[in-house]
C-alpha cells in the first residue's frame, strides 16, 4: 500500500475534498482560511506523490512543492491581513454577515 | 532481538503500517479542522495534520519537503493563523452556528470530489510506477539555482509584496493625520 501511487493520490483528494467542505460550509473567515491550506496541503502532497514515483519528475516535483510552499505563505499572509482589515469595519470574523455588497 | 518483517499479528509491512498511521492521523485531524466548534482548537488540530502530513513526504522519501512543511507550515503560516485568531475572535460572540446554512450542500459536494478523485486515479494506468526514489538535496539545490533560477527570484518579489501588502492592510489608520 505504501508503494503504490494510488494511495497517496486517494489520499491527498480525500484530503482536497475536506479543505473544499470547510471552505463551502464553515462561517468563520478564519477557518476558510485554514480550509485553503488544507487544500494546498493536498495539492503538495499529489506533487510530491508524483515527485516521487515517476523517476523524470522526482527532483521537479520537490522544486516545485518548495514553490508552491512560498505562494502558500504569502497567500495566508495576505488573506489574513484582509480578514484583519475587514474584522475592523465590521467587528465579526462571520463571513455570512459580510453583507455591505449585496444592497 | 531482530525486528521481524512484518507486524505481528496483522500480517503487513511496517511502511504499510505507518503509512495508515500517519493517513488516519492526517484525515482525522483535518476533519477536525473543518467541523470543531472552537477556532483555537480548529488550530492545534491543524498543526497535527500538517505535522502528520511531514512524516507522509518523509516516507515519499522527500525530507527536505518534510523539513520546509514543518518549518513553513507549522512554524511561519499556522502560528499566524492563530495570531489571527486571537486579534478577531470576541470571547463572548454568540458562535451558535458553526456551519452556514448551505453545510448539507457543502458536505454532499466534498463527497462526491473526493469519490470522482479516487475513482479517476484507480482507473488511471500510471504505467509500471512501482518503486520509490528518493530526492538528493544536492540534486534539488542545482536544479533550484540553475534551470528554476527565475521562479526562485519571482517568488523572493512576490513575498516581499506580500509582506509589504499585508502591512498596508493591516495596519491601523491614522484618521487624525
Amino acid at each position: 500500500m505504501s508503494q503504490s501511487l494510488d494511495a497517496y493520490l486517494v489520499l491527498a483528494g480525500i484530503l482536497f475534498a475536506i479543505g473544499s467542505f470547510g471552505f463551502l460550509a464553515r462561517r468563520n473567515a478564519i477557518s476558510m482560511l485554514m480550509s485553503i491550506e488544507l487544500m494546498l496541503n493536498a495539492v503538495n502532497l499529489a506533487i510530491v506523490a508524483f515527485g516521487a514515483f515517476v523517476p523524470e519528475l522526482n527532483v521537479d516535483a520537490s522544486v516545485i512543492a518548495l514553490m508552491v510552499m512560498a505562494v502558500a505563505a504569502a497567500e495566508a499572509t495576505v488573506g489574513l491581513a484582509i480578514v484583519m482589515a475587514i474584522y475592523r469595519n465590521r467587528r465579526t470574523p462571520l463571513v455570512d454577515e459580510y453583507d455591505a455588497m449585496r444592497q | 532481538m531482530a525486528i521481524p518483517d512484518t507486524v505481528p499479528l496483522l500480517g503487513m509491512s511496517w511502511n504499510d503500517v505507518l503509512f495508515l498511521l500517519l493517513a488516519a492521523v492526517m484525515l482525522g485531524s483535518a476533519l477536525l479542522v473543518v467541523t470543531l466548534r472552537d477556532i483555537i482548537r480548529c488550530g492545534i488540530a491543524m498543526v497535527a495534520a500538517f505535522a502528520a502530513l511531514a512524516g507522509i513526504y518523509v516516507m515519499l522519501g522527500a525530507p527536505l519537503i518534510a523539513a520546509a512543511q514543518v518549518l513553513v507550515y507549522i512554524g511561519a503560516i499556522a502560528v499566524l493563523i492563530l495570531f489571527a485568531v486571537m486579534l478577531t475572535q470576541a470571547k463572548n460572540a454568540p458562535a451558535r452556528l458553526v456551519f452556514q446554512t448551505q453545510a448539507i450542500p457543502a458536505a454532499v459536494a466534498a463527497i462526491v470530489l473526493a469519490v470522482i478523485v479516487a475513482l479517476s486515479v484507480t482507473a488511471t494506468d500510471w504505467g509500471d510506477v512501482g518503486t520509490r526514489i528518493a530526492t538528493a538535496t544536492d540534486a534539488l539545490a542545482r536544479l533550484l539555482f540553475n534551470q528554476y533560477i527565475l521562479p526562485f527570484e519571482v517568488v523572493s518579489v512576490l513575498l516581499l509584496a506580500a509582506v509589504i501588502g499585508s502591512v498596508y492592510l493591516a495596519k491601523r489608520e491614522d484618521r487624525d493625520a
